[in-house]
Formats: C-alpha cells, sequence, structure tokens
C-alpha cells in the first residue's frame, strides 16, 4: 500500500526516540510485521532505503518478523491460521471468523550506537 | 540494544483519538466515506446533503489528490466544506483531518462526511477519528472487489452497493458480491443504492439518523 509513508512513520518514531534514549545513531531496526498487516515487506525494504538517507538511521539495516494470522472461528470455537481475511476455516468452510492477530505494525527494537 | 515496542501508525492513532475526543464533546457523527474512483461518493454525497439539510447540521471535508472540484460540488448543496489535496499521498490521515476540522468548525450535532482519496487500499489503515467507516461499492466495478480488496471491506461498519439502477445493463451478480463481502466481514451491513435514481436512499438516511442517535445517546 503507501510502504513510502509507513518507512516515515518508522524513522519518526526512531528520532523521537532518540532524545528520550539517548542514542545518535540507528545501526539496525527489528519490526513486527502481521501477515494481515497489508504492508508489502519487499516494498517496505524498498523504501526504507531511501527514507532513511539523511537520518540517523541512514544504512541500517531492516528486520522483519513476520507474524501470521490467527483467526478464531465461531462454527467450531477453536482457533486457526489464516494467510487472508477471506480465508474459510480449514474445517468447517465457514466464513464467521473473527481476526484476532497478525495485522500489527510494531518497531520492536533498535541496535543503537 | 533499545525497546522501542511502538505502533508504526501511533502517531496517527494519536491524532485519530483527539479528533475522536472533539468530535465526541461537540456530538459531531463523522463518517469516513471510502471506495474506489468513480463509485459515485461525491453523487451519493450531494444527494444526501440536499435531501437531510433542514434536518440535521451537515459538514464535509473532501479528500482528493488534486483540484477543489468536489468541494465546490458539495458547496453548491449550501453544506459548509473544505478540500483536502494530500498531491501525492494515497489517503487522508488523522492529522490533515484535525486540521480541516480546526478550519472548518462544524457545528454541534452535525453529521461530519469525511470523502476520503478514491482508493480501496491504503484509507483502510488510517483511522480519522471517524464513528464508522462507510465503503461504497458501485455495480460496475466487478463483484469480486470486497475479496480483491479485503482489508477496506474488512474496516468498515457498513457497505452501500451504488449504481443499482444499472444493473439491467450489466452482469453483476449482487448475491455473489454480497457473499463476497461476508467473508470478509460477516458482520458487515449491506444496502443497495442509487443515488441517481434515489432508490435505497432512504434507508441510508434512516442509518445515519439511527447511527447518530446510538453514538451520541
Amino acid at each position: 500500500m503507501h510502504e513510502m509513508s509507513i518507512c516515515e512513520g518508522i524513522v519518526q518514531v526512531i528520532e523521537a526516540q532518540a532524545a528520550l534514549q539517548n542514542y545518535q545513531r540507528v545501526k539496525t531496526v527489528w519490526l513486527e510485521i502481521g501477515a494481515l498487516s497489508g504492508v508489502e515487506i519487499e516494498a517496505l525494504k524498498f523504501c526504507f532505503d531511501a527514507v532513511c538517507h539523511d537520518t540517523i538511521a541512514a544504512g541500517s539495516s531492516l528486520h522483519i518478523c513476520e507474524v501470521p494470522g490467527s483467526a478464531w472461528c465461531m462454527q467450531c470455537a477453536r482457533a486457526l491460521t489464516v494467510t487472508a481475511r477471506y480465508d474459510p476455516c480449514p474445517n468447517c468452510g465457514s466464513y464467521q471468523l473473527q481476526v484476532t492477530g497478525g495485522d500489527e505494525m510494531r518497531i520492536k527494537e533498535l541496535e543503537v550506537a | 540494544m533499545v525497546k522501542i515496542e511502538q505502533d508504526i501508525l501511533g502517531k496517527n492513532d494519536q491524532y485519530a483519538a483527539a479528533n475522536r475526543r472533539h468530535f465526541a464533546e461537540r456530538a459531531i457523527f463523522a463518517l469516513n466515506l471510502v471506495s474506489s474512483p468513480g463509485s459515485g461518493k461525491t453523487s451519493l454525497l450531494t444527494r444526501t446533503l440536499h435531501d437531510l439539510s433542514g434536518e440535521i447540521p451537515l459538514a464535509v471535508i473532501e479528500g482528493d489528490q488534486e483540484t477543489s472540484q468536489d468541494a465546490e460540488r458539495i458547496r453548491a448543496t449550501g453544506a459548509p466544506a473544505i478540500q483536502i489535496n494530500t498531491g501525492k499521498g494515497c489517503h487522508l490521515d488523522a492529522h490533515m483531518v484535525g486540521h480541516a476540522v480546526e478550519s472548518l468548525a462544524p457545528a454541534s450535532g452535525s453529521v461530519l462526511f469525511i470523502e476520503n482519496v478514491g482508493n480501496l487500499v491504503c484509507p483502510a489503515a488510517f483511522d480519522l477519528g471517524e464513528a464508522h467507516k462507510v465503503a461504497i461499492l458501485s455495480v460496475t466495478e466487478g463483484e469480486d472487489k470486497p475479496i480483491k480488496y479485503p482489508d477496506m471491506f474488512y474496516a468498515a461498519d457498513l457497505l452501500l452497493l451504488n449504481k443499482i439502477d444499472l444493473l439491467p445493463y450489466l452482469q453483476f451478480d449482487v448475491e455473489r458480491c454480497i457473499d463476497f463481502a461476508r467473508r470478509v466481514n460477516p458482520q458487515v451491513e449491506v444496502m443497495r443504492i442509487s443515488a441517481t435514481s434515489g432508490e435505497g436512499m432512504s434507508q441510508w438516511y434512516e442509518w445515519i439518523r439511527s447511527a447518530r442517535e446510538q453514538r451520541h445517546a
């Protein structure tokens, strides 16, 4: 989707935290991106370098931990893994699923200098 | 190593929460209208403004990449409107909307329609502080849009299926489309409307009245 503005969001958070946590340069960024978040990981990696240019995160490497989509089937009352929002329950075929996880877009931690 | 543990869109969510507080204090009922370009959002909106004016105070925030043509169409109905041009941006964010609300200053008790940029992808991820997202899908677009763009249909509480007056000329399976929408979002409410012929519009107005009452009860 808008991987460029997501990268800008990442850099904003990193820069705001730099003053609070007292660091001047970022070497590595760890993100957590859910399978249902709508983020295209390859596009995100592509934009990241460009957006970090001339910031405290310039030249940093990006590590992405992908979180699988999870849902609760209301028909069979059990938790399951989904790869898309329109997946049916693999057990009963129902679409009455409540997505319970996999839509996160979080910055976990940084390696700083 | 430094722990961060923050949502990437956390800043947007803070602005959205501020907008939501502002709306609650003034009993402003905000709807975020999302669709692809050409679904008939602006026509739907001008008809809605025309039909509800005099009953409820109304205001509009128009989002487009370029031009203020839509805001001019809206102002012609007599409703106050402000245009946000996102330039290269593909969606409205809560910060832009907060500024627009400041300049527009909708009256207390208003229904505020926020017409998002025509795009079925990015606006799904950005909370603007609205009470509900309303997705508009026109029957000229293809019935499989809900599963091609699932995030948007998942985020919406109401789906308006627009341009149904054109159904006799198209091969569009309404039931199949609704089935696709419910696969993605089992709770979504669906209404069949035509902003041109007026069919189904009273049901949409009834939904606005009752959702607004519930919100500020």
